[in-house]
């Protein structure tokens, strides 16, 4: 079963029905009895870093995500989950996030030229990196994914398994052993996006590496 | 690279998909669902539900395709028509839109993008703007196109985009139905005056006028039409595939 974490940030029907349209089982849930006993974890998430990695501190979720982290178990965060995965983020500010991948949030005006648009929105090609991470095994490179985001996660190299060109390369999507995360909304992204959830739905312990 | 959107826009009263059309293969073609799930498959990067109701039982019925087709259609969802409150941004971002747009009722609610932006995001919130040249002057006009409201619509647009407007759909009353090709002319006058992404709409007769679109104005991130891709005279597969063979960034 997948468990996606519900702690108040965003609506969560499109992504819960993209895991219903790929055959998962799927629960949104706030508790962490349930999240103990999924398969894989999904971390949501929309709007500002601070107000969301509060509201997941608030909750006690937080030390329970990165206890079952630790633990190996598949976690994936999406958009702002993806950010709250890293150590800190300097939306408005400097906050501490969830510490599980090496890196920080920063703002994309930081990289790309004046002239281009914040935020970034639409839908951009995947360029992968690091090689051909088994997420990506139902897709091809160039495959385009739908992305909304002002912030992006930077000095995370080793981690970054594909990448979106926007005046810079902006980084699209993390690994770190059983700890994934998007930048793009994957359940937005049509049938590139289900084809990831897809991958990450059917991964085994020899693919997280 | 950030692709060209292309943007079917569907019309829905009491639930149903309005004007006719005319596919094959398509079980029920006045189904909002059935239609979103085909646009979906052909290729259409987002989907424009216009809710044409009256009454608020037509209301309900229109929210209840919606959560259908988000349950079922996973590509970004619009909803336009009747927002005139935050408490309509909500009712229906609640069955998954994506973004809303809003039309006369940020005329009527002066504050409406202001406080539907602070709470849902820029990125939520879209100006749809119905423009015509009234002795020379691009004036935004209100009521589906049949009231001239006198405002001045380039000044207008930059009023909401400070707001908090984060995407700008123009549709121009003179080109549209005429099936000559978009207004770029009022389109460039939009493109230079906002940096927020602009949707190019009303004019579209065939696939060389969102090539001609794309080419002279590079600004403009979409465009929309509504009854070419309803009749088939233009098929969304086809026009992507001419786009990308221009050497327009396209999702194939």
């Amino acid at each position: 079963m997948i468990a996606i974490v519900d702690y108040g940030v965003g609506n969560l029907f499109s992504l819960k029905s993209s895991f219903a349209a790929i055959g998962a089982e799927v629960t949104v849930t706030d508790d962490s009895e349930v999240l103990r006993k999924a398969d894989k974890i999904i971390l949501p998430g929309v709007g500002a870093f601070e107000d969301a990695a509060k509201k997941l501190r608030d909750s006690g979720l937080d030390t329970v995500i990165k206890e079952l982290a630790a633990e190996g178990k598949p976690l994936m965060g999406i958009c702002l989950g993806m950010q709250l995965l890293f150590d800190k983020s300097y939306e408005y500010g400097e906050h501490e996030g969830l510490g599980l991948i090496k890196g920080s949030v920063k703002s994309i005006s930081d990289v790309i030229p004046a002239d281009l648009k914040i935020p970034h929105i639409g839908w951009n090609p995947l360029l992968f990196r690091n090689g051909n991470n088994p997420l990506f095994r139902y897709i091809n490179e160039g495959d385009c994914v739908y992305f909304v985001h002002s912030y992006y996660a930077c000095d995370c190299d080793e981690s970054v398994i594909a990448v979106s060109e926007y005046g810079a390369e902006l980084t699209a999507a993390v690994a770190d052993k059983n700890v994934y995360g998007c930048q793009f909304h994957p359940e937005k992204s049509g049938k590139t996006g289900l084809a990831i959830l897809k991958a990450f739905v059917d991964m085994k312990e020899e693919d997280l590496c | 690279m950030i692709t060209k959107r292309i943007i079917p826009c569907l019309d829905v009263r009491d639930g149903r998909v309005v004007k006719g059309i005319n596919f094959e293969g398509l079980r029920d073609v006045s189904s909002p669902v059935e239609l979103a799930k085909f646009y979906s498959e052909c290729g259409a990067d987002e989907l424009v539900f216009y809710d044409i109701t009256a009454s608020s039982d037509g209301r309900k019925l229109f929210t209840d395709i919606l959560c259908e087709t988000a349950a079922n259609v996973f590509i970004p969802l619009t909803v336009g028509g009747g927002i005139n409150t935050v408490a309509d941004f909500d009712r229906v971002l609640k069955c998954g839109a994506d973004k809303v747009s809003v039309n006369s009722g940020a005329i009527r609610n002066p504050k409406l993008i202001y406080e539907a932006a602070k709470l849902y995001g820029d990125q939520c919130v879209v100006l749809s703007a119905d423009i015509k040249r009234v002795d020379g002057v691009f004036r935004i006009f209100a009521k589906g196109g049949r009231e001239n409201t006198g405002i001045e619509a380039i000044d207008w647009i930059k009023h909401c985009v400070n707001n908090g407007a984060g995407e700008i759909v123009v549709n121009s009353i003179d080109t549209d139905g005429v099936k000559q090709g978009f207004d770029l002319e009022m389109l460039e006058k939009v493109c230079d005056a906002v940096s927020v992404p602009v949707i190019a709409s009303g004019g579209a007769g065939k696939i060389q006028d969102f090539i001609t679109l794309f080419n002279t104005l590079p600004k403009v991130d979409a465009g929309l039409a509504a009854s070419i891709f309803h009749f088939g005279e233009v098929k969304i597969a086809d026009l992507k595939q001419e786009m990308h063979k221009a050497g327009i960034p396209t999702r194939l």
